[in-house]
């Protein structure tokens, strides 16, 4: 039971795939035991995209109970209280990117979205730390898995993990003009207040 | 604007294909999928062939990784199942390791080749690699393929995560070539998908061997009467051979507890589970973990009967092992307290350590420690359903027929992208069921049915892998049924495959064959053809061809935007265009949000219609859609 879970989520499309990646190589350049699995299929059509990362001495299956995360990260707000409810335990962080891609009952009418006050109401109550990330002056949104990570670095989430580990894991994946521009805004990103 | 790419479609690193031809043993972390690849590679396998199909694509993209003139092996993605297995067989017969993979429910397709498989010599040997999808994470089913294994007297291989399907393979491989019987190496979803690091052997590349070795005298290859019954018997043979060879086999092996009272036997992941909900336990049972589940290891499992008073059956999806080991203790005698499947739950869903916990705690109440549950009604969030993309072609077609049929008409959905047109705001394709079926069932549907329309809808890949059977019955048998094909030019829901109509396969350009001229050439009288952003034009089209009282097709064709769209964003001097909304002209009619229900359209509390610059890619399908034209066409920003 000793070990670290961490669970990402976020809407298909908005690059869950790369963050998780990066933070599953960063794991494993920082000398940790990882594992990870990501959900696939329909989710990638603008449903809900999960992925989880376990790091400990001994792992077995990649999958974690509910409600037994110790960080959650999403890239969009209404997933993050989505995943707070359903994978955080109390006590854990929550970090994720303030943006909401409207889900359909929304859209529709017949729902309301999820607001910056729901989630910190719900994560009091679970003595849960909360970190709301976003970038105004970002110009693509493409790029908002990088803020969050340069986040997640900042604040020393993932124990045992620096920004050199990130960075090599960046380079096992991304390479030329695309390397050095995430590289930069992950820099730039980490040094801003 | 600067557009740079972080969305990580292949979910690969930059140098897999490389990693994937390494000579000298090596570490490093891939995915399930990915490292059947170097299974495959080390086992000498010649021939790959395929149909897509979650959770099994990720394997041609790590194959796609290689340069093609590297690759050890051939490679191709077949019309369907069945055709990938039929030739996957013919290679094998002529003597070389061939390895034929899709999803569970193309074991269905593939059917009708595969029961007899095991009737046959298979000189070269075959693997045949189901992706098995235990809580239907991305199937219209949960089937429990091993069903088919019994059917078939085919021993199956079950890894649990990506180290063992590395090990797992090459010795499944090694098997069937020494028996000549094609084995199965079942996967389910989360072993396919799992990441961990894997030790790899090194790699010594053996000169190629082209012969071809077919020979009539390894036959009989014809199952006919004379034959068969003996070819039967041949197959039971083998599968003893097997089990003989499973029982002594460190495949399956002891998770010794030292528990004289309970064990578990399981395999799988579910096995993963076990040993996670396990971490929690003091007195831990004992566990059998088998790595071949069918046929089962008797000895071993008697043995294993033999030394505990209790034993726990977790076994995921339905019952076979349960029935095997029940018998094999009635029959020796046995007296441990067996403990199979204990209600209906256990038979459904994926076996994850929550649902394990919850089931060993249902066996043996006093071992788990209990589990701190939140007791309060959290916080309702807005479900989030799958989405037609931003811009896709299938979104103004279901548009138009809509608008063009009365609603107590009749449509039939098929399998692909377009499926989740059944999902408000659109409705359309009130029914599914397999590949390619839309047609047949709407043609049942036409029976004694003057009032009521019927259009199915079938996507241009699945035309190709099983519709054309229910096209050619439609016409020959006069059904009276209205086809809206929506050609995108891919397979786009397994990741964008090519299919026969888009003019390449898998290694390279071949000629078209347009779906267009194939409904031509089998006598299709009644063809329309617009581009699916034609909104006025397809309902007057459907308007048209449902008056026909005859097998018509509409052909709505536009490009898949995700596929589109990622690709121009490659080319250099891309720029973004977006629509915007006129805030002065809009009267929040809410035709775009609502009705046409792009997703990029948002509405805030007040009810203000806004573009959501994260998705918006510019396709302007929506601008048509406003009566009050306050959706502003496509720009630069």
């Amino acid at each position: 039971m000793s070990g670290f879970n961490i669970y990402l989520t976020g809407v298909g499309g908005q690059g869950i795939g790369l963050i998780s990646e990066v933070l599953m190589r960063a794991v494993d350049h920082a000398g940790l035991n990882v594992m990870a699995v990501d959900t696939h299929g329909l989710a990638q059509r603008g449903g809900v995209v999960v992925s989880q990362i376990k790091t400990g001495e001994e792992l077995h299956s990649p999958l974690s109970f509910r409600g037994e995360a110790d960080i959650v990260i999403s890239l969009e707000r209404n997933e993050a209280l989505r995943a707070a409810i359903t994978a955080l335990k109390d006590g854990g962080t929550l970090i994720y990117y303030n943006t909401s891609w409207q889900p359909l009952p929304v859209r529709l009418g017949s729902a309301e979205e999820i607001s910056e006050t729901s989630i910190d109401e719900y994560c009091k109550k679970h003595k849960i730390k909360v970190i709301r990330v976003d970038d105004r002056e970002l110009e693509d949104v493409r790029m908002q898995n990088i803020v969050v990570l340069a986040n997640i670095d900042k604040n020393n989430l993932v124990p045992g993990v620096t920004t050199a580990h990130y960075q090599e894991a960046m380079g096992d994946l991304l390479g030329g003009a695309i390397l050095e521009k995430n590289i930069t805004l992950f820099e730039e990103e980490r040094e801003a207040d | 604007m600067k557009i740079l790419f972080n969305i990580f479609e292949e979910l690969t690193m930059k140098n897999t294909g490389e990693i994937l031809l390494k000579k000298e043993p090596f570490s490093e972390i891939l995915m399930g999928n990915a490292v059947l690849v170097r299974a495959i590679i080390e086992a000498g396998c010649r021939v790959v062939t395929a149909y897509p199909g979650s959770p099994t694509p990720e394997i041609a993209t790590a194959i796609r990784s290689i340069e093609q003139n590297k690759r050890p092996f051939y490679f191709e993605f077949s019309t369907n199942e069945k055709v990938a297995t039929e030739i996957a067989y013919g290679a094998a017969i002529n003597g070389h390791l061939s390895t034929v993979f899709f999803k569970s429910v193309g074991l269905n397709v593939a059917a009708d080749i595969f029961v007899q498989l095991n009737l046959m010599d298979v000189i070269g040997g075959m693997v045949v690699v189901l992706g098995d999808d235990p809580g239907a994470n991305s199937s219209q089913n949960e089937q429990d393929n091993r069903h088919y294994a019994y059917l078939s007297y085919t021993p199956v291989f079950e890894p649990s995560s990506p180290r063992e399907i590395y090990t797992f393979y090459k010795e499944a491989a090694a098997v069937s070539k020494k028996e000549h019987m094609p084995v199965i190496l079942r996967l389910t979803t989360h072993v396919c998908h799992a990441k961990e690091k894997v030790s790899f052997s090194g790699w010594d590349p053996a000169p190629p061997d082209n012969t071809p070795r077919f020979d009539p005298a390894n036959g009989p290859y014809i199952p006919l009467t004379p034959d068969v019954l003996g070819m039967k018997k041949r197959a039971l043979e083998r599968l003893a051979k097997i089990e003989a060879y499973s029982n002594d086999s460190s495949l399956n092996r002891l998770v010794d507890n030292h528990n004289k009272k309970r064990g578990v036997i399981t395999w799988g992941l579910p096995f993963l589970s076990l040993m996670d909900v396990l971490d929690r336990a003091e007195k831990k049972p004992d566990i059998l973990k088998l790595g071949i589940p069918y046929p089962i290891p008797r000895k071993l499992i008697k043995e294993f009967l033999k030394s505990h008073e209790e034993v726990k059956i977790l076994e995921e999806l339905d019952d076979e092992m349960e029935k095997d080991i029940k018998t094999l203790a009635y029959d020796e005698g046995l007296t441990s307290k067996i403990i199979g499947k204990l209600d209906i739950d256990d038979w459904i869903g994926e076996y994850t350590p929550e649902k394990v916990y919850h089931l060993i705690d249902k066996t043996w109440p006093d071992l788990l420690p209990a589990r701190k549950v939140r007791d309060e009604e959290p916080p309702e969030v807005p479900l989030r359903p799958p989405q037609m993309c931003p811009g896709c072609g299938h979104r103004t077609a279901f548009h138009a027929v809509k608008k063009a049929l009365e609603d107590s008409d009749i449509t039939v959905g098929d399998i692909g992208c377009h499926t989740m047109g059944y999902l408000p705001p659109y409705l359309m394709g009130q029914m599914m069921m397999c590949m390619g079926a839309s047609t047949s069932i709407g043609s049942g549907l036409s029976m004694f049915n003057d009032s009521r329309k019927v259009v199915v809808f079938m996507g241009d890949s699945t035309f190709f892998h099983a519709a054309l059977p229910g096209i050619v019955n439609a016409l020959f048998n006069k059904h009276n049924v209205t086809m809206v094909l929506m050609e995108n030019g891919t397979t786009a829901m397994t990741g964008h495959q090519h299919h026969p109509a888009t003019g390449k396969n898998f290694s390279g350009p071949v000629p078209k064959i347009p779906v267009k001229q194939v409904l031509e050439g089998l006598g299709v009288e009644h063809i329309f053809e617009a581009g699916a952003y034609q909104v006025a034009k397809l309902i007057q089209m459907v308007k048209e061809a449902v008056q026909l009282e005859q097998f018509s097709v509409i052909i709505a064709k536009h490009p898949c935007m995700l596929k589109f769209d990622r690709e121009r964003r490659r080319k250099p001097g891309y720029k973004l265009k977006q629509v915007r909304i006129d805030q002065g002209k809009c009267e929040r009619i809410n035709e775009c949000v609502e009705t046409f229900a792009c997703p990029t359209f948002t509405r805030d509390a007040d009810g203000r219609i806004d573009v959501n610059e994260g998705l918006c890619i510019g396709d302007g399908s929506c601008v048509q859609v406003c009566p009050v034209s306050a959706i502003t066409p496509p720009e630069t920003k």
